[in-house]
């Protein structure tokens, strides 16, 4: 008689006995002789094909250890070296090439009435201390980043590796910490006269008909017409992302890794660049480009006249609230 | 003159990290800056792999590049080393180093950064050979030097010529290579020259 368990055995033996048989010469095929598990591993190559860049464990405390190789920096590279270059360069020359074009065509824009003789308060002490604070610092900025970017191949063949670099090590403290009041007075312009800078249809009649320094004909504009306005945003704007790209690059890897701490710098770079460039045409404007205007933001009082021609309706508010001296003022058309 | 380059071959290295303790010994590298590292790739899962990192000292090095002030030199050996003298710790050459190789003892306020240090291939700095100024000290809490100079002695860097497995090789590129070749084809596999293509643009057939 055959028990349970005898038949157990023997039915396996059984299995096995096929399993043996049909598998052995198959898997014989498959596998070698020694089978190596080590052999199976990461690859470089594969990794390198599958991702931007390869990231590991290390038993440093410091995370950033952890990124075994990350091929973009010589993309990074590329830019920082050629691109931004290029960009700055077509930026700011030919802005400065324009400007100086413009004036040759156009000249100073005069005040056509000629002064009145009166004058009334544009910007007050406060507006003037707050832009001339942002307009320091952004000059100090300005240079010593462009003293990063092209510092070495301009400046340092005239002046020595030794000098330069100690020069350029006070041109980052001096970036580092004049980022902070630049902020306030970007954050603070922002505050004082957002009012006056929301678009409205008069600036749509402005831009038409060629107002400020481009057309002939003076369309009328509130307080700030839509150049000014234009710049405005420029300012609060690309100085907003100037600032927050800036204090990124300059608390490193507290918010970002090394994938957005290039991207930090790329875009503080451009911005910076273009910033400048449009700077570069607010200054021309405000000294040779019109009789006047640096007069609002040096002494903070404009000629009536000046008023007139380039900001007719803000004129006419201010004269129904009697902040206009000499009394009657002509209609603005 | 020979090409010195780096070559971890990842299936000998058992991540003992003795290479990142030499360095630090050798060169008396201050706490908080790690010119080598062992990275694992794939931790815990079959197939890991670890590689010893440190500079790469490529060809046509990205870091030398992108620095402001122009700090970097290569040397006749094919070393890239740098000058603490012009640094200005602005970080660029970080963002540009494939291998995370340039490293900053943090000494300002906010996270400034102070000179910039990184692997010398134990072949110190531009002061001259063997000489304190060129080892440096731990001025103002500044780590002024560059470390050892092994190299002017006519020894290799010390982290490859420790290492256990003879996993880490350091010394003529085209005999690095070779070796590294013999072993591949010796034991039939290889996860790859880690970084060679990145920094040195250059494949290891085997």
């Amino acid at each position: 008689m055959v028990t349970g368990t005898q038949f157990r055995v023997f039915a396996g033996a059984l299995l096995l006995g096929l399993m043996a048989a049909f598998m052995s010469p198959v898997s014989a095929q498959q596998q070698p002789d020694s089978v190596n598990p080590t052999q199976q591993s990461v690859k470089e190559q594969q990794l390198l094909k599958e991702l931007s860049r390869i990231q590991g464990r290390t038993s440093l405390p410091d995370s950033k250890t952890g990124t075994l190789e990350q091929p973009a920096g010589r993309d990074w590279r590329q830019f920082q070296q050629v691109t931004l270059r290029w960009i700055g360069a077509i930026a700011i020359l030919g802005m400065l090439a324009t400007l100086v074009l413009f004036f040759l065509i156009r000249g100073m824009i005069r005040i056509e009435a000629g002064r009145s003789g009166y004058t009334l308060v544009r910007f007050n002490a406060f507006e003037r201390f707050v832009h001339w604070m942002t307009a320091t610092c952004f000059i100090v900025l300005a240079l010593s980043g462009l003293n990063i970017t092209f510092g070495k191949e301009l400046l340092l063949p005239l002046i020595g590796t030794q000098t330069f670099a100690t020069f350029s090590q006070w041109a980052k403290y001096a970036h580092n910490y004049l980022s902070f009041p630049f902020t306030l007075g970007v954050a603070l312009m922002l505050l004082m006269w957002i009012a006056w800078n929301f678009p409205s249809g008069v600036d749509f009649r402005w831009i038409r008909e060629g107002g400020g320094i481009v057309g002939s004909k003076h369309p009328p504009a509130r307080r700030f017409n839509a150049g000014q306005k234009a710049i405005y945003w420029v300012v609060v704007l690309g100085g907003g992302a100037a600032a927050v790209t800036g204090y990124l690059l300059m608390f490193p890897f507290y918010a970002t890794d090394i994938a957005g701490m290039q991207t930090a710098q790329m875009v503080h770079g451009i911005v910076g660049l273009i910033f400048m460039a449009i700077m570069l045409a607010h200054i021309y404007i405000g000294t040779i480009g019109m009789q006047g205007a640096f007069e609002a933001m040096g002494k903070g009082e404009v000629d009536v006249n000046w008023a007139r021609q380039h900001h007719s309706l803000w004129l006419e508010k201010e004269a129904q609230k009697g902040r206009v001296p000499g009394g009657s003022v002509a209609p603005a058309e | 003159m020979a090409r010195m380059k780096f070559l971890c071959d990842a299936d000998r290295c058992i991540e003992c990290n003795a290479c990142v303790t030499a360095c630090k010994n050798e060169n008396d590298v201050p706490w908080g800056i790690n010119r080598r590292r062992v990275v694992t790739i794939n931790d815990g899962k079959p197939g890991e792999r670890s590689v010893s990192m440190a500079c790469m000292h490529c060809t046509d090095a990205p870091c030398a590049a992108v620095c402001p002030v122009n700090c970097f030199y290569t040397t006749a050996d094919g070393v890239v080393l740098h000058s603490k003298d012009l640094c200005i710790g602005c970080g660029y050459c970080f963002y540009a180093c494939p291998f995370g190789a340039p490293q900053y003892p943090k000494v300002g306020n906010f996270g400034s950064r102070g000179k910039m240090d990184k692997c010398t291939y134990c072949a110190g700095g531009p002061e001259a050979d063997l000489t304190p100024a060129e080892y440096g000290n731990r001025e103002n809490g500044q780590f002024t030097g560059y470390g050892s100079n092994r190299l002017a002695e006519g020894k290799l860097p010390l982290c490859a010529e420790m290492c256990s497995t003879k996993s880490l090789l350091a010394g003529d590129g085209e005999i690095i290579a070779q070796i590294f070749k013999e072993r591949v084809v010796r034991r039939g596999y290889s996860s790859g020259a880690w970084g060679w293509q990145t920094a040195y643009r250059e494949r290891i057939e085997t």
